[in-house]
């Protein structure tokens, strides 16, 4: 299992290669002048030459990759071009606000989405499924920028109960949460309802019950451990896609997270910020998968083997 | 105490789904002695696992609904039981080995945990007394105990069947139901499972209500034989009786087909026709459109159970003023 687990991080290796290539031929191929932003609208040519020759925007393309990677190896990623302040301060200043709406946003897919699942499958073909399938229909084909705003008109101006902006106590993060987590739990409601469906009518959960164990022994031990496999499959893969819902939900909550920072980054053409930002973030999914892959290895002895199997 | 462990009698079981009523078991009734094994033979779909998950208390509902009949177990009617005694009863004193060792396993458990659950829900005892004990039941069945922490995948099918077997003897019931325990396994591993059962069977004097299609395996391990037709039992016997003096033409029908003798393990592959669909039971005798001695009263009338020293036979041929003599 450990082998399995360092191979697993050796090969986070290529893929965060293959990302540092992507994004830095899309930052350094996207139109526009770093210098020229920099340096505004009243510079001179002569001050952008030459803040480009200090930039070492000059050097060929592969030369400035090979600087940057160089760099990033030894965990420099460079300074921000606005701040001058190093992009991994940077980060690191933005990555704790991003982390805990990342958390908040999984524990409310997780802890909403799991029981509507179960209750939905429970009371199969009732009113009670029926409403936990529309509430997860519903969050999940509605954009999350749209319930953020409707959140918003709700909770911080008809009934102003809660702020709309900032991250001075929890009560900032209350609708950040869902916005972020909604998706996720939707998906989370909908798998753990057909899984469960699934697993119940399962030979081995006869067998249990054959046992004369108690209900909520079949329930736990024999029912929710099967249910549990997929769900934290899709769990995990949900959990990178909703780090992209993170700029949106930081943007409209002005949240001072990674999202912002890459997004006001991209505004004015801070090199540095964007590439260190986007691998960190690279770097986030890569780490989550892989938990991910371990606990569903934790979950499913039959993967496990095949793990061992395999090394 | 004297009287059969089981007696079962006038049991209806159907099930109601979208495409009409199931009728899969009709006002069926056996007896079963202590001690002793009776075989419940009949083809697909005639209700023998109905019948048996009725005994236990767990025919799916919805949609299987219960309809009538007793089900008298050392003199309580499990019909009319609380769940909550049921679940003493379950695993404890009437336990049930299934018919596919692949599935009936749960994939995410230890065989160990799932064999000492059992020990666990119907005795005082503690947590390494309880694993003890299964990891002794485990060497019962041939498996040696240091597999205790293993996961069902990594063993083969007739060790997993031996997993169930050890499963269900762990609290030492007064009855077993092995419903159809080998048809899934290789004709190799039957034998051996079959011989296994058949002596854990003695050395814990149990009952036991052995489900099969496979007469080879009724001849093999039952004492009494009860056949099994459109959810009713049409002939009922001593292995002798129903075996070298068949009386209705269906049991008569499943002999001659077994193909040969040397054919070791034959699947019943009987007479003209197929079963009846049990959503649409024909009238009177349900056997009647394949019978080769259907008479007028068979299209209209159920007939009655007639009973010789102890040989049961459900057809007109034998009632009063029927066809005669079944020579
Ligand atoms: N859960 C169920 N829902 C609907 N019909 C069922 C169900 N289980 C069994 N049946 C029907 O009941 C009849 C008897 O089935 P079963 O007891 O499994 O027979 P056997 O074990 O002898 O093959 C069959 O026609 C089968 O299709
Ligand atoms: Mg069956």
């Amino acid at each position: 299992m450990l082998r399995y687990f360092l191979r697993r991080l050796l090969l986070l290796i290529p893929v965060l290669l293959g990302v540092s290539v992507v994004i830095f031929s899309i930052v350094h191929l996207a139109p526009g002048d770093p210098a020229e932003v920099m340096l505004g609208p009243s510079a001179t040519q002569e001050d952008i030459a030459n803040l480009r020759e200090q930039l070492g925007l000059n050097r060929p393309l592969y030369v400035q990759y090979g600087a940057f990677l160089g760099n990033a190896l030894r965990g420099d990623l460079g300074r921000s071009m606005r701040s001058n302040a190093p992009v991994v301060e940077e980060i690191m200043d933005r990555f704790p606000a991003t982390l805990t709406l990342a958390v908040l946003g999984m524990a409310f897919a997780i802890g909403i989405g799991l029981p509507l699942g179960l209750l939905a499958a429970l009371k199969q073909n009732t009113w009670i499924d029926a409403l936990c399938s529309f509430v997860a229909l519903a969050g999940f084909s509605i954009p999350n920028f749209w319930i953020a705003l409707m959140l918003m008109l709700l909770f911080s101006i008809y009934i102003p109960i809660l702020p709309s902006s900032g991250i001075d106590s929890w009560k900032n993060l209350v609708m950040p949460t869902i916005v972020l987590g909604v998706q996720t739990m939707a998906v989370i409601a909908r798998m753990t309802r057909s899984s469960m469906l699934e697993v119940i009518r399962q030979d081995y959960v006869r067998t249990a019950r054959a046992k004369g164990i108690s209900d909520r022994l079949v329930l736990t031990r024999h029912i929710l451990s099967n249910v549990m496999i997929p769900v934290v499959t899709i769990a995990g893969l949900y959990f990178g896609h909703s780090l992209g819902g993170v700029v949106v939900t930081e943007t409209v909550f002005s949240i001072p997270g990674l999202g912002r920072l890459i997004v006001d980054a991209i505004r004015s053409h801070d090199y540095p910020v964007v590439q260190g930002g986007v691998l960190f973030f690279a770097l986030c999914v890569g780490v989550v998968n892989l938990l991910v892959d371990m606990l569903y290895a934790a979950l499913d002895p039959r993967i496990k083997a095949q793990y061992r199997a395999a090394r | 105490m004297n009287g059969p462990l089981l007696e079962v009698s006038d049991l209806s079981v159907v099930y109601r789904t979208y495409e009409g009523t199931v009728a899969a078991v009709n006002g069926l009734g056996f007896s079963l002695h202590r001690g002793r094994t009776l075989g419940l033979v009949g083809e697909s779909g005639a209700g023998k696992t109905t019948t048996a998950l009725s005994i236990m208390g767990l025919v799916p509902s919805p949609p299987g609904v219960v309809e009538s009949g007793r089900i008298i177990f050392d003199g309580q009617d499990l019909l009319r039981l609380p769940e909550r005694e049921m679940k003493r009863i379950r695993g404890n004193r009437i336990s049930m080995i299934f018919q596919d060792p692949m599935t009936s396993l749960n994939p995410v458990l230890t065989v160990g945990l799932q064999i000492s659950e059992a020990l666990a829900a119907h005795q005082d005892l503690s947590e390494a007394e309880a694993e003890r004990r299964a990891a002794e039941m485990l060497e019962r069945v041939q498996i040696p105990a240091a597999r205790y922490r293993e996961y069902p995948h990594e063993f083969s099918g007739g060790m997993r069947q031996r997993v169930v077997i050890a499963m269900a003897l762990a609290c030492n019931p007064s009855l077993i139901i092995a419903d159809e325990p080998t048809t899934a396994l290789d004709v190799t591993i039957q034998a051996q499972v079959l011989e296994l059962m058949k002596s854990l069977k003695e050395e814990f004097a149990t009952s036991m209500i052995m489900i099969t299609h496979d007469l080879g395996v009724v001849g093999e391990v039952c004492d009494n034989v009860a056949v099994m037709y459109a959810g009713r039992i049409v002939e009922t016997g001593s292995l002798e009786q129903v075996f070298s003096d068949a009386l209705h033409p269906y049991t008569r029908g499943l002999f001659r087909c077994i193909p040969d003798i040397e054919e070791e393990l034959s699947v019943i592959r009987p007479i003209e026709g197929l079963m009846p669909e049990p959503l649409d039971l024909p009238s009177g005798c349900a056997f009647h459109p394949r019978c080769p001695r259907c008479m007028e009263i068979c299209r209209t009338r159920v007939p009655e159970a007639i009973e010789r020293d102890g040989h049961g036979v459900m057809c007109h041929l034998f009632s009063e003023g029927g066809g005669g003599d079944h020579a």
